[in-house]
C-alpha cells in the first residue's frame, strides 16, 4: 500500500528525532498525504516502516482530529463554530454550506468532491467567521466569498 | 507606541532572513553568544520579570534555573500548540516573523545548554509550519544553527513537529507524550519536566510569545524591560481581541494598560453594547461590564476581578448574544478535548454538556443550577490536570453574573434575547 518513497521519507523522518518514535506523527502525514486517509492497511504499513506494533499505531492515530480514519472528499471543508466565529456568524456560514452542498454536516457530496465538517477553534478568531479548506485558511466569511470559493474549488481538477 | 514583539509585521517578506536581517535580526544572538555565560542570561531573563505567555504566567528565568545541575542532555520545546479558543497570537508572530521566534529559542537554548529544541506547532498551522520549516532551513545554512554557531563553539539542533488535532497536546506534559509519538495523555507532576521531561531528561517548555521577548531583553537589557508594565506583571504583552468589536486583531500593549484602552483605542470600540467580557481566552471567567471601566490589563488586576489575564485573549461578547448558548458551545468544546484519562474531567465534562444541552433546548430544570455548580465542585481541583478546571470557569462565572438568564431559559424554555 505504502508506496517506497514513502517508507524511505518515514525512514529519513526517524532520524531527525533523538528517539525514532517521535517520527510516528509526522510518519502518518506522509501516509495521509498518499493516500487521503489512514486504512487499517496504510497504517500496519506505517508500523512496519516505524518497528512498532500496528495496534499502537491505530491508537495513537485515533487520539488526533486530523488523522482521518475514513475516506473524505477531495476538499475537506471544516467551518469553526467556536465562540469568536459564532459570535460573528458560523451557525449561518454552517446552514449556507449545508444548502449550497446539499448535504449535512458529516456527509460527502455525491461527487466525492467535498465532505462538511465543523471544528474547534483554529486560531483565526480575530478573522471570524472562518473555515478551513484542505490546508488552507478562508477568513471573513461571506455568502459572496463561499459561492467564489466552492467554485474555484470544484472547477480543479481532482 | 512604538512596536516591538510586532514590529515586523506588515513589512513586506518580513519573513525572508534577509529582510529579517537587514532590521537588525540575529544581532541579540550575536551578543548573547559573545558576551553572556548561559547563567548570566538565566539572571537576565530572571531579573527582567518575564512571565510565561501561555496561560500560567510562571516567571521563565525562574522556570530556567529550575534545571539539575549537570544533567545533560536537556531539550527546549517551543510551545507552538495554541488551541485556547479566542487566541491567535502566536500564529501572527510565527507566519510574519518566524525569524524572531527562532533566535528566541536558540538564545534561550544557549541559556538553558540545550543541545536540540522543538517547536511543537498544531497541526492545523500547515502555512505557519512551512514558513518555520523554511525559516529554519536559512538559518541552519547562514550559521545560526548546527554546529558552532557564529564561532562560538555552541551547537544547537532545531526541529519543527507538527501537532495533528488536540487541545490538551498544548498541556505541557501532554505535549511532550505527544512529541514523544503517543497519544496525547497528560502526565502527572512531579517530576516537572525541568527535571524529567522529554525522553526522561530535563526540558524547558515555553510558549513562542515568552520565548520571542529574550532577544529584546538581551538587545535592551532587564531594566528597560522592566520599564514597560507593572511592577509585578512587568513587560510587553499581545493580546488577541476579537468577536464582538469593530477592529478585531492581535496589538501589543504593556501590561496594565486599561481594559477600555484596548477595546476602544485600539480594537475600534465595541459593534455592540458590551454584555460580558471573556478576558484571557475561553477557560477565564466572564466578567459584568461594570467591571471593566476600572480593569486594567495585568496578571494581578484580573485576579483581583475573579478571572485571569491567560492567554491575552480577550473577547468581547455583545448584548443580543444568548449566554446559555455560549456557554453551551464551550461546554461541547471540553467534553470533547477531554482527553479521557480521569474520571471527574470525562465524566464531569459530559454532564456538564448534557445539562447546558437541556437547559438551551428549553428541557432544563430548576434545580439544573445546582446541579451544574455541584459538579463543577467536584471536578475542581480533583482533575488529573488542568483542562478539567479550565472547563468550569465558563460555567460558574456565567451562572454567577446571568443566572437570570439560566432561570428565564428554564422556566420559559426559550432565549431571553
Ligand atoms: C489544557 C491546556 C492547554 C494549554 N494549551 C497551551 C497552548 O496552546 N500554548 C501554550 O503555550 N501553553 C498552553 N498551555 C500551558 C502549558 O501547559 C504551559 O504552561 C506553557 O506552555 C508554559 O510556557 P510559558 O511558561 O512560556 O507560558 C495549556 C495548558 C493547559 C492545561
Ligand atoms: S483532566 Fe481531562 S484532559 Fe486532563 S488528564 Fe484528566 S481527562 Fe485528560
Ligand atoms: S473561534 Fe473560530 S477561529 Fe477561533
Amino acid at each position: 500500500m505504502l508506496s517506497e518513497n514513502a517508507k524511505a521519507e518515514i525512514e529519513q523522518l526517524k532520524g531527525k528525532y533523538p528517539d525514532p518514535k517521535s517520527a510516528l506523527l509526522p510518519a502518518l502525514y506522509v501516509a495521509q498525504r498518499e493516500h487521503g486517509w489512514l486504512s487499517p492497511e496504510v497504517m500496519r504499513d506505517v508500523a512496519e516502516v516505524m518497528d512498532l506494533p500496528p495496534a499502537e499505531v491505530a491508537s495513537v492515530a485515533s487520539f488526533y482530529t486530523m488523522f482521518n480514519r475514513q475516506p473524505v472528499g477531495e476538499n475537506l471543508i471544516q467551518v469553526c463554530t467556536n465562540i469568536s466565529c459564532s459570535l460573528l456568524g458560523a451557525e449561518h456560514i454552517v446552514e449556507y454550506l449545508k444548502s449550497k452542498l446539499g448535504i449535512d454536516v458529516g456527509e460527502t457530496t455525491p461527487d466525492n468532491k467535498f465532505t462538511l465538517v465543523t471544528v474547534e477553534c483554529l486560531g483565526s478568531c480575530g478573522t471570524a467567521p472562518m473555515m478551513q479548506v484542505n490546508d488552507t485558511y478562508y477568513e471573513n466569511l461571506t455568502e459572496e466569498k463561499i459561492d467564489r470559493i466552492l467554485a474555484e474549488l470544484a472547477e480543479r481538477k481532482g | 507606541m512604538e512596536k516591538f514583539l510586532l514590529r515586523n509585521v506588515g513589512v513586506p517578506n518580513s519573513h525572508e532572513i534577509d529582510v529579517y536581517i537587514g532590521r537588525g535580526g540575529y544581532q541579540a544572538l550575536a551578543k548573547a553568544l559573545k558576551e553572556f555565560e548561559p547563567q548570566e542570561l538565566v539572571n537576565l531573563v530572571r531579573e527582567s520579570g518575564l512571565r510565561g505567555r501561555g496561560g500560567a504566567g510562571f516567571p521563565a528565568g525562574v522556570k530556567w534555573s529550575f534545571l539539575p545541575k549537570g544533567v545533560y542532555p536537556r531539550y527546549l520545546v517551543c510551545n507552538a500548540d495554541e488551541g485556547e479558543p479566542g487566541t491567535f497570537k502566536d500564529r501572527v508572530l510565527i507566519e510574519h516573523d518566524p525569524h524572531g521566534l527562532i533566535e528566541g529559542i536558540i538564545i534561550s537554548s544557549y541559556a538553558c545548554e540545550v543541545e536540540h529544541a522543538f517547536i511543537y506547532i498544531r497541526g492545523e498551522y500547515v502555512f505557519g509550519a512551512k514558513r518555520l520549516e523554511k525559516a529554519v532551513a536559512q538559518a541552519y545554512e547562514r550559521g545560526y544553527l548546527g554546529r558552532n554557531i557564529l564561532g562560538s563553539g555552541y551547537d544547537l539542533e532545531l526541529t519543527v513537529h507538527r501537532g495533528a488535532g488536540s487541545y490538551v497536546c498544548g498541556e505541557e506534559t501532554g505535549l511532550l507524550t505527544s512529541l514523544e509519538g503517543d497519544r496525547g495523555h497528560p502526565k502527572l507532576k512531579p517530576p516537572f519536566p525541568a527535571s524529567q521531561g522529554l525522553y526522561r531528561k530535563p526540558t524547558i517548555i515555553n510558549n513562542v510569545e515568552t520565548l520571542f521577548n529574550v532577544p529584546f531583553i538581551v538587545e535592551h537589557g532587564a531594566e528597560w524591560y522592566k520599564g514597560f508594565g507593572t511592577e509585578r506583571s512587568p513587560g510587553l504583552k499581545l493580546f488577541c481581541i476579537s468577536g464582538h468589536v469593530n477592529k478585531p486583531g492581535v496589538y501589543e500593549l504593556p501590561l496594565g494598560t486599561p481594559m477600555m484602552t484596548l477595546i476602544n483605542d485600539y480594537a475600534g470600540g465595541p459593534s455592540k453594547p458590551i454584555k460580558t467580557v471573556i478576558p484571557g481566552g475561553s477557560s477565564t471567567p466572564m466578567l459584568p461590564p461594570d467591571v471593566l471601566e476600572t480593569l486594567t490589563l495585568d496578571y494581578e488586576a484580573l485576579a483581583a476581578a475573579g478571572s485571569m489575564l491567560g492567554s491575552g485573549a480577550v473577547i468581547v461578547v455583545g448584548e443580543g448574544t444568548c449566554i446559555v448558548r455560549l456557554v453551551e458551545r464551550l461546554a461541547e468544546f471540553y467534553r470533547h478535548e477531554s482527553c479521557g484519562k480521569c474520571i471527574p474531567c470525562r465524566e464531569g465534562t459530559d454532564w456538564l454538556y448534557k445539562i447546558m444541552h437541556r437547559i438551551e433546548h428549553g428541557q432544563g430544570r430548576e434545580e439544573d443550577i445546582d446541579l451544574l455548580l455541584d459538579i463543577c465542585d467536584n471536578i475542581s481541583g480533583k482533575s488529573f490536570c488542568p483542562l478539567g478546571d479550565a472547563a468550569l470557569g465558563p460555567i460558574t462565572s456565567s451562572i454567577k453574573h446571568f443566572r437570570d438568564e439560566y432561570l428565564y431559559h428554564i422556566r420559559e424554555r426559550r432565549c431571553m434575547v
